[in-house]
């Protein structure tokens, strides 16, 4: 046996052993993946690196000050959250009943609820910038200005960049987010539960209430996590709609303007008068933004992992 | 046995298509009150489609067309003005596979209480224990009923399945193959609890189980690619059916 | 045999519908149906609006005295004794609206963006999805989401401050801000969605496929260039087209990064102004009404209309892609 040389059939295994070690793609190919990882590492280091020294209690709960040198951003932090969650209160039902009626309302075949899938998808494409176009020109500057005229007599109330056409635009911008994650969680129930339902003698309303809701509520919360998540970081549907540098008070109104994350680092960093002496509080802001971003999308995975688990109950 | 039987349910001249498929030709079928009939007969004859007709299960399958008659006491089921909701509750049915909702045991067994408006917790609390008896399923989970319906074994499922369907007090009860999933034991059980319901309910099973057709009801139905080749008592059709295709298959020829 | 004694009456309660729960159940239905309508409302609304805050620019008069589709696309005169150019001046004594500046700016970003991210994320995609141990696959997926989830505000000052000095000592150019600054950050933001679509094509290959070469005797380098490669190539190129669209219509990165300067030149050193950029820049000044308006509102249009092919088309042919994946899979 120990004698037996190695040529032959046994020999060109080895051969190719040799050559598969370096064969070109896979090394290429891992090389490339190795790069994409480390580009997210390098900007995500450069932001901690860049931001966590002034990431204090302080800065988070205080307003900017000395021409945001120094301070805080609560008011940003405060505007973003009130924006997300008028957002939220407009998004969430309207994807939730819009996901419904496509599953358990509309006929297959007919026109209406093609017309509807492909109005979701396509709403799902528009560049974040034509909403936000479509909220200065719809929202603000007809809706608004239409309000003003029946109801203020004129007065300029509602036809005003607001933090209320702000959070309905980015409910516009994130409603795709959530019909399809809804969608995702209601394909996920057997039709066998459906038809227990219905064969009990339960209307199609009853059974979407009662059996449909409560297991898609995952699903749903995913959906709504994620919309939270994307709202909050964009920027383009906010700049003309209501989204302000520096105001001296907190949004408290539907129609008052506000502060906010993103928009804000955009302004600190194109149009601040001493690059140098905001970069500090700029990182920082960065860095608490994407800390909120990623929090929330690892929540969302959080959720999304949890309704696998009962699904394969 | 036979001169105290009503006609519980009966159907007429019945055709069902889907789409271009006619799945029953002409079927005449008599139900009587308080017994176990069985419908058999090889895959794809169409007994499962016969007896979802009898509780409108087919309404919402695209493209699905009765023609005929099916009544329930004498009154047609499928006329426009009868309320499909009301009907289902008179008419229960069990599937071939369980299918308990993601909630808990009690959850279960009281939707169709709910869903019909009851809400005194003391009516729900009695009907849920008297379904559970009913189905011989309140021993083992009358300590348990908060736990979730899903960690019951699949013969527990099915009972519950079957206690679930009892609880609205249906009249006719609809089993479609319903110890098919199950090991031999949980499928004894089953068949002792259709034996003693039949006392109080009237009962339709399919079953592919010869045996078990023959075991259990009284009368049995045989289809074939559609049409119902021969309807009788039981024993008669085991024992000297009049058609030869009925003899075939129940001797095992086909299946 | 135990004896089932019921406890309850025997009286048998019948459980027919009530008229409330008939009216909610219709109600729910309006309700809901509703809000389905509401969804297409919304896209239609977008499109109609926007449409027709653009249209006068080809039709109205008193716009023509300001811009014309011709004028917006052929060379204007500018400041005496200059050749006649491009060139985008909104605000100024004598308006003038040249696109090509601005289509040129936005092809250039996206053009650097594409050539930046596609070698990475399909090569990513090809070794994920063929030569990738478990282990490493399972780290790239939350790597691609989380450079996913970064908000491309966030891109965008990290290309303002970080990369555009390190590419200027890099190639030594004359701007920090310009198109290849701005198109490499736009690529990171790219690489999620070509990455994540191209893993889905290069999965899409039947197994039957894979598992005939390797029977054969096939390295896995063999198996996907032989197999792999050319069965998944439409879907890598639809892969491509949504990064495309991704690319062009993004507004916040380019914002903060190109330079905003709407000159005509080819090269990529220099700085851009690409069409969702000018867009932002200057809706927040412009007048409500005036010729100016209408022509940003065009330019909305076009990057709608592009965007929307190329999202459908890409779609269309996902669409099947995935057909065949759960065909596959059965």
């Amino acid at each position: 046996m120990a004698n037996m040389q190695a040529h032959g059939p046994v020999a060109l295994v080895q051969r190719r052993r040799w050559r598969r070690l370096f064969s070109p793609l896979p090394l290429i190919t891992g090389f490339l993946t190795l790069c994409v990882v480390l580009m997210l590492v390098v900007i995500l280091w450069n932001i901690v690196a860049g931001g966590v020294g002034r990431l204090t209690w302080e800065f988070l709960t205080t307003a900017p000050s000395q021409g945001m040198t120094a301070g805080g951003i609560f008011p940003a932090i405060f505007g973003t959250v009130f924006l997300v969650i008028l957002m939220t209160i407009a998004v969430i039902p309207l994807g939730v009943a819009t996901a419904v009626y496509l599953r358990y309302y509309a006929r297959p075949d007919a026109w209406f609820s093609r017309a509807v899938q492909i109005a979701v998808k396509n709403l799902a494409g528009v560049p974040s910038i034509v909403i936000g176009l479509f909220g200065l020109g719809f929202f603000v500057q007809f809706v608004g200005v239409g309000i003003d005229k029946s109801f203020f007599g004129g007065e300029v109330t509602m036809g005003q960049p607001a933090i209320l056409w702000a959070s309905l635009t980015l409910a516009l911008l994130t409603l795709p987010v959530v019909i399809i994650s809804t969608e995702e969680a209601m394909r996920a129930i057997p039709t066998d539960y459906l038809e227990a339902s219905y064969a009990l003698g339960a209307t199609r309303w009853q059974t979407i209430r009662r059996v449909v809701l409560p297991s898609s509520m995952t699903g749903i919360l995913t959906g709504g996590i994620l919309a939270v998540s994307r709202g909050a970081g964009e920027v383009a549907p906010i700049m003309f709609t209501g989204a302000a540098y520096f105001l001296p008070y907190l949004p408290t109104k539907l129609n008052d303007q506000f502060m906010e994350l993103g928009y804000h680092v955009y302004v600190l960093s194109t149009q601040s008068p001493d690059v140098d002496a905001t970069l500090p509080l700029l990182y920082s802001t960065v860095l608490v933004l994407l800390l909120l971003t990623f929090a929330l999308n690892a929540l969302a995975v959080v959720v999304r992992a949890r309704l696998r688990v009962r699904q394969a109950v | 046995m036979t001169d105290a039987l009503t006609v519980k349910m009966r159907a007429r001249k019945l055709n069902f298509c889907y789409g271009d498929n006619h799945v029953l030709h002409d079927v005449d079928f008599d139900i009587y009150s308080h017994t176990v009939t069985a419908l058999i007969g090889p895959s794809g004859c169409g007994k499962t489609t016969f007896l979802r007709t009898l509780n409108r299960m087919n309404d919402q399958v695209v493209g699905a067309k009765l023609d005929g008659e099916v009544s329930i006491d004498g009154e047609d089921i499928y006329r426009p003005s009868v309320d499909v909701t009301a009907l289902r509750r008179r008419i229960g049915m069990v599937f071939q596979k369980s299918n308990p909702f993601q909630k808990s045991i009690y959850e279960n067994v009281a939707f169709g209480l709910r869903i019909a408006g009851v809400k005194d917790r003391r009516i729900l609390d009695e009907t849920v224990e008297d379904s559970l008896r009913l189905s011989a399923l309140w021993d083992e989970v009358k300590d348990q009923l908060d736990k979730p319906a899903l960690m019951l074994s699949g013969g527990q499922q099915q009972r519950l399945c079957i206690a679930r369907a009892l609880a609205v007090r249906p009249e006719v009860l609809l089993m479609d193959e319903p110890a098919s999933a199950l090991d031999p034991i949980s499928t004894a059980k089953i068949e002792e609890l259709i034996e003693d319901l039949k006392l109080r309910y009237t009962i339709v099973i399919v079953t592919h189980n010869m045996q078990q057709a023959a075991r259990i009801s009284q009368f049995t139905g045989f289809f074939y690619m559609g049409d119902l080749i021969e309807f009788g008592q039981t024993a008669k059709i085991f024992t000297t059916p009049t058609q030869k295709r009925t003899e075939d298959y129940v001797t095992g020829r086909f299946g | 045999m135990p004896v089932i004694t019921p406890h309850v009456s025997r009286t048998r309660p019948s459980y027919g519908l009530r008229p409330a729960d008939r009216r909610r159940d219709r109600i729910m239905k309006y309700v809901i149906t509703g809000s389905g309508f509401a969804a297409i409302l919304a896209i239609i609304l977008i499109f109609v609006f926007i449409g027709k805050e653009a249209l006068p620019v080809l039709t109205s008069p008193e716009v023509h005295q300001e811009v014309t589709l011709s004028k917006m696309v052929t060379p204007l005169e500018g400041r005496a004794g200059k050749p006649k150019a491009y060139i985008w001046q909104p605000v100024s004594q004598v308006p003038k609206y040249s696109l090509p500046p601005l289509v040129l700016g936005s092809l250039k970003a996206t053009l650097v963006a594409l050539l930046f991210a596609t070698p990475f994320a399909i090569g990513a995609a090809i070794y994920s999805s063929e030569f990738a141990p478990r282990r490493a696959r399972e780290l790239i997926k939350p790597v691609i989401e989380m450079l996913a989830g970064i908000p491309s505000v966030v891109l965008g000052f990290f290309a303002l401050i970080v990369l555009a000095g390190w590419l200027k000592d890099l190639f030594d150019w004359k701007y920090r801000l310009n198109a290849t600054t701005a198109g490499i950050a736009l690529g990171v933001a790219a690489i999620p969605i070509i990455y994540t679509v191209a893993e889905e094509a290069l999965r899409a290959v039947p197994r039957q496929y894979r598992e005939a070469a390797q029977a054969l005797g096939a390295t896995p380098w063999q198996v996907a260039r032989s197999v792999v490669l050319p069965s998944a190539a439409p879907g890598i190129f639809a892969a491509i087209a949504l990064g495309f669209g991704r690319a062009i219509g993004e507004t916040m990165i380019v914002l903060m990064a190109s330079g905003n300067a709407a000159t005509w030149s080819w090269s990529l050193g220099d700085s851009v102004r690409t069409m969702s950029a000018t867009v932002a820049a200057e809706m927040a000044e412009v007048v409500h009404g005036s010729a100016h308006y209408n022509v940003l509102f065009f330019i909305g249009a076009l990057l709608f209309v592009v965007t929307f092919l190329i999202n459908f088309l890409g779609e269309l042919y996902i669409g099947r892609l995935r057909r065949r994946l759960t065909g596959s899979a059965a």
